[in-house]
């Protein structure tokens, strides 16, 4: 017979089931990825998500000799993650290899793997990416018509891109460069008709998958409404400060990463707090941080950054905030 | 519906013995009962070998403080005084009383009628608990004589009953209140005498809505005992968390529940005081649910203590399906398993509970991803993922001062862990080891 | 431009040497440097072996004591104290070698497993939930804390028998094992003349039949041994035989007499092929040569540890 100490059951929560929940909550901005950047995206995302899964089984098999973990969908979610961070252009195809290898072996592999890693992996990759090949990784397909079936697009900034380039010029203000360059409406932006990464750009399709997230309970909302409120926040009193140098909220966070930022990959169980004080400072962090790369940093962007950089105090807010105490 | 406000889980009830009546399980051919069946010190043997003993019969006397007197469950002969392996294989010493006729002391009355009225004083009864050798039966089996003598400054203001019987499957508390519900309010009538508090309360969690019903209509009768629906969340019946369900008060780190003015006890134990006060008869029986969910049979037994668990199944089910892979004494989420089922049962015993191979297997064990759902289950608000690393890493000081100590051991943290880590196994691990450290420095 | 970058560094680092040199000055802590080199000396394990928080920690002591007298370092054995004893200009203490053995016998073929524990694989916890697998509350329990505490890796556990293995080569008798198992199967014992020891390798108390019962390799203190040994080594109680191993001459008279096959005997070559069925274990274990040639002769000096 069988002996162990209490508790006899247990619910049927698993590891494999959160990350194919986080799968399926990714779906929505497969779709709209392929919708506005046709057959790259797929591709880019088939080779993401097949590069994360052989090093994660070559690693596990060859280097640390333990038994396969690939089954339990982390690779995966790390795979469409990356795949969502770059510009669905052709190089991408193949660069996003490199990016995969580096996510999974240095992100992941190198720490332990599933649980141990401090950063998340698919960040990793991107900010990796980022660094070493700036140009792809800064060119990005403008979206014409529906479902564009031809491998080469023609490359176009992002919104936030062209704002930051615009306003580099002297004189220029953000009317200016808007009124210049014909950007996207704010309807356009909320649906995610305009240049970005692959995953992105839709905000609706992150809303959908977000909320999927929060009814099967893998995440709270405190990281989210943290992140984005303060960003809005933030963002909205640079822009009633100078409204000619500064973008207007609502387009700051329907923009760039933001939203994808907030609900995936702030959002990651290993690597955000886990007391609910802490979650929201920790989303807090990631909002000003973003803004600040944004406005005053070298890119355009920011979220990559922010996150990782929260990522790595991570442990000292688990240190600092602890769940309320019973009768305390 | 009240509920505590922190943590807590909901596991498949499974109550699936709810409808079987109580029944009387046959006497067996020998008992053996042990000397600590209840918290604290083990009682004093005072009969011999070849000694005749009644039912009712004192058979061992409680010589230290925090002690409870046990009474022979049968009549025969003493076999011998030997020592007896308990249900997980450890050593215990133990009467063993070969079963001859069934003959009940004199002064114990098994006439089934009610008796109501209670002429003894608060402190008789408190006496009289002691000489019944009545303890707690909702697990912790703590005498119940010391539990019912306030200590000087301070003062109870509730009696709380609890009938809450949140852990899965077990239904003995169901069916005591189906069948002894004016037993019962005449029990909880004593104990507030015994205390002087104005109000005792008996919280029942929702899903037993005819327990509610019954006790609802009989608690009119009566003055000053009011039925309280709970919410159905696992760990309801936890003294600190009904405490706070039905009170709002918190009882601190460290504190007994009579520092905020509550005494709480089992609504098994009401039972046993009303036959302890008002018929005599001390406590040699309790009732325990046979249940799982593979068996073709569910039942609810009133057995004499000192059966042994084989001949609890043998009677219940002939024998033990073949491919049994657990068998356990208490519910599912803090029961013990049994690994000697020819121990005997005990004051504490609540349920035989048969898991098959395929339930009773844990998942293999995989990396904390820090999703913090073992801290947002936990209902004492505490951080089992650092206990299972702080244990791990013998960090046993760091543990005590996040307040390891704290931790009820309730399981839900282990329940909710998507990794199965065993949890609950390492923080006992880590509190027993606090308990040495602490020994030690003193 | 050069210039100007090598000299702003250079300034830079000449003003932080000048800062730190003052620091380092201020904030100089005297200590007898006596301690450094005995810590040097210790094996630096921090085994806690000599009760100390670590090797530093017995350094010091060392040092502060200004002799051995009551510490040891039983990891370090003989050649640390004598290195230690040169160092304090003191006489080391004298004391035989030790080795950690594991005495009990309850392995898969001798004691058939009735239970199968399932959750944390920690000995001490296994022991606080139930008997042990076969149902003796006394033998191994085969979950590795030993393992676990040997700073050496000295221990393996036999996937064989489930049993603790010790490695004498490894084994420096520091006790971390001894301390650490809930059921204190593990004793440090002398490590005998060319590594030869007699012991019994069960830890049962209970009643002959019941501690047959689950293993078939039980002590079950019918008193054969303690009647046949010349020396009065052996001596039964509570049901239970025990070899004291200052009195123990290695006759292994005790082992051919115990009908249960309890009482181990270890590095032996093999008995002449009579006496076989009762010591078949002595011819299982590697004979070991390279025992330490200072122990020549069965001294009674009584262990310090």
């Amino acid at each position: 017979m069988k002996i162990s100490g209490s508790p006899h059951v247990h619910s049927d929560e698993s590891t494999k089931k959160i990350m194919w929940r986080v799968n399926l909550a990714l779906v929505p901005m497969l779709l709209t990825g392929i919708a506005y950047f046709g057959l790259n995206a797929l591709l880019i995302s088939i080779v993401s998500v097949a590069c994360c899964c052989l090093f994660q089984w070559l690693i596990e098999k060859f280097i640390l000799k333990t038994p396969s973990t690939v089954c339990d969908g982390s690779a995966v979610v790390t795979g469409l993650l990356l795949a969502f961070n770059v510009p669905a252009t052709a190089d991408m195809i193949w660069l996003v290899a490199i990016g995969a290898l580096v996510a999974i072996g240095v992100g992941k592999m190198t720490f332990g793997g599933l649980g141990k890693n401090p950063f998340n992996p698919a960040l990793v990759g991107r900010v990796f990416m980022l660094i070493s090949f700036p140009v792809q990784m800064t060119t990005w397909p403008t979206v014409g018509k529906w479902f564009p079936m031809s491998i080469d697009t023609v490359s176009g900034p992002t919104p936030l891109g062209i704002i930051k380039e615009g306003l580099s010029h002297e004189g220029a203000t953000i009317q200016s460069v808007i009124d210049a360059n014909n950007l996207p409406s704010l309807t356009e932006i909320f649906l995610g008709h305009m240049g970005g990464s692959l995953g992105e750009v839709s905000a609706i399709a992150i809303l959908i998958g977000a909320i999927y997230l929060l009814c099967r309970k893998v995440i709270t909302w405190h990281i989210p409404v943290a992140f984005i409120g303060t960003a809005f926040i933030f963002s909205g009193i640079l822009w009633l400060a100078d409204p000619t140098m500064y973008i207007d909220p609502v387009t700051t966070i329907l923009t760039g990463g933001i939203m994808l930022g907030a609900c995936f990959m702030a959002t990651d169980m290993v690597t955000s707090p886990m007391a609910k004080s802490g979650q929201l400072i920790f989303g807090v962090g990631c909002g000003l941080l973003t803004i600040i790369i944004r406005n005053w940093g070298a890119y355009p962007e920011g979220v990559s950054f922010a996150i990782l950089l929260m990522n790595s105090v991570t442990p000292l807010i688990n240190r600092w905030c602890k769940p309320k105490r019973f009768a305390c | 519906m009240k509920t505590f406000k922190m943590g807590g889980v909901h596991p498949e009830e499974n109550k699936i013995s709810t409808n079987a009546a109580i029944e009387q399980m046959p006497l067996p051919k020998q008992v053996a009962v042990l000397m600590n069946q209840h918290l604290g010190a083990p009682a004093t043997p005072i009969v011999a070998k070849g000694d005749k003993v009644k039912v009712g019969q004192l058979i061992a006397e409680a010589q230290a403080f925090m002690c409870a007197n046990i009474h022979s469950p049968v009549s025969g002969t003493v076999n011998k005084i030997d020592v007896c392996k308990d249900m997980v294989g450890l050593p215990k010493t133990a009467i063993y009383i070969d079963v001859e006729g069934d003959e009940w002391m004199e002064t114990i009355d098994r006439t089934p009628d009610i008796k109501r009225d209670c002429s003894l004083e608060p402190k008789e009864i408190v006496a009289k608990l002691k000489e019944m050798g009545i303890v707690g039966l909702g697990g912790a089996t703590f005498p119940a004589h010391i539990k019912y003598s306030v200590p000087e400054g301070k003062k109870a203001e509730y009696l709380i009953i609890n009938a809450a019987e949140c852990e899965p499957y077990l239904t003995s508390d169901h069916r005591v209140m189906m069948e002894h519900a004016e037993e019962i309010c005449i029990g909880v009538s004593i104990l507030r005498k015994a205390l002087g508090v104005p109000n005792a309360y008996i919280g029942i969690e929702s899903n037993k809505p005819e327990p509610i019903r019954v006790m609802s209509e009989m608690a009119k009768n009566f003055e000053g005992i009011i039925v309280e629906p709970l919410v159905v969340k696992y760990p309801q019946g936890a003294e600190k968390q009904l405490i706070n369900s039905i009170t709002g008060r918190k009882v601190p780190s460290g504190k007994l529940p009579i520092d905020v003015g509550c005494v709480v006890s089992n609504i098994g134990t009401t039972f046993a005081v009303y036959e302890a006060i008002q018929k005599n008869k001390p406590l040699i029986e309790n009732i325990l649910t046979v249940t799982g969910k593979k068996l073709p049979s569910q039942h609810n037994y009133q057995c004499r203590i000192g059966i042994t668990y084989n001949d609890i199944i043998k009677h219940a089910l002939g024998e033990l399906p073949s491919n049994t892979g657990k068998v356990i004494s208490g519910g599912t989420m803090m029961g013990k398993a049994i690994s000697n089922l020819d121990a005997p049962t005990t004051k504490g015993a609540s349920s035989v509970l048969v898991m098959d191979e395929s339930e009773s297997r844990r998942r293999p064990e995989s990396n904390c991803i820090r999703c913090g759902k073992c801290m947002n289950a936990c209902p004492m608000g505490l951080e089992p993922y650092l206990f299972s690393a702080l244990v791990k890493n013998n960090r046993i000081e760091e543990a005590q001062s996040h307040n390891i100590l704290d931790c009820i051991e309730c399981g839900c943290c282990f329940f909710s862990c998507p990794a199965n880590k065993p949890l609950t196994d390492e923080i006992r691990l880590g509190k027993a080891k606090v308990r040495a450290m602490m020994a030690a420095k003193k | 431009m050069i210039l100007t970058a090598v000299l702003v560094l250079g300034l830079i680092g000449v003003i932080f040497a000048i800062v730190l040199y003052f620091v380092a000055q201020k904030f100089k802590v005297l200590e007898d440097p006596l301690i450094d080199e005995i810590a040097e000396v210790l094996p630096g394990a921090n085994c806690g072996g000599c009760g100390k928080a670590g090797c530093r920690a017995m350094a010091e002591a060392f040092v502060k004591q200004g002799n051995m007298d009551g510490l040891k370092c039983p990891a370090g054995g003989e050649e640390v104290a004598k290195k230690v004893a040169e160092l304090l200009g003191c006489t080391p203490e004298v004391s035989d070698p030790m080795v950690a053995v594991v005495r009990c016998n309850g392995s898969c073929g001798n004691a058939v497993s009735k239970n199968n524990f399932d959750g944390l694989a920690d000995c001490a916890f296994a022991n606080s939930v139930y008997a042990g697998e076969s149902g003796c509350t006394f033998g191994c329990l085969g979950l590795g804390n030993c393992v676990k505490a040997c700073q050496f890796g000295a221990l393996s556990m036999d996937p064989e028998t489930g049993l603790p293995v010790v490695d004498e080569e490894k084994c420096t008798a520091c006790g971390a094992c001894v301390k650490t198992c809930p059921r204190g199967i593990i004793e440090l014992r002398k490590k005998g003349i060319k590594n030869r020891r007699v012991y019994v390798a069960c830890r049962n108390k209970e009643k002959g039949a019941v501690a047959r019962k689950w293993c078939s390799a039980a002590c079950i203190g019918c008193g054969k041994c303690e009647k046949t040994c010349p020396f009065g080594a052996i001596k039964v109680e509570n049901n239970l035989a025990y070899i004291d191993f200052n009195l123990c001459r290695l006759c292994r008279k005790c082992v051919a007499e115990c009908p249960t096959g309890a009482i181990h005997a270890v590095n032996f070559p093999p008995l002449p092929p009579k006496k076989e069925p009762a010591d078949s274990t002595a011819v299982k274990e590697p004979i070991e040569t390279k025992a330490p040639e200072t122990a020549k002769e069965p001294v009674n000096i009584n262990p310090t540890y």
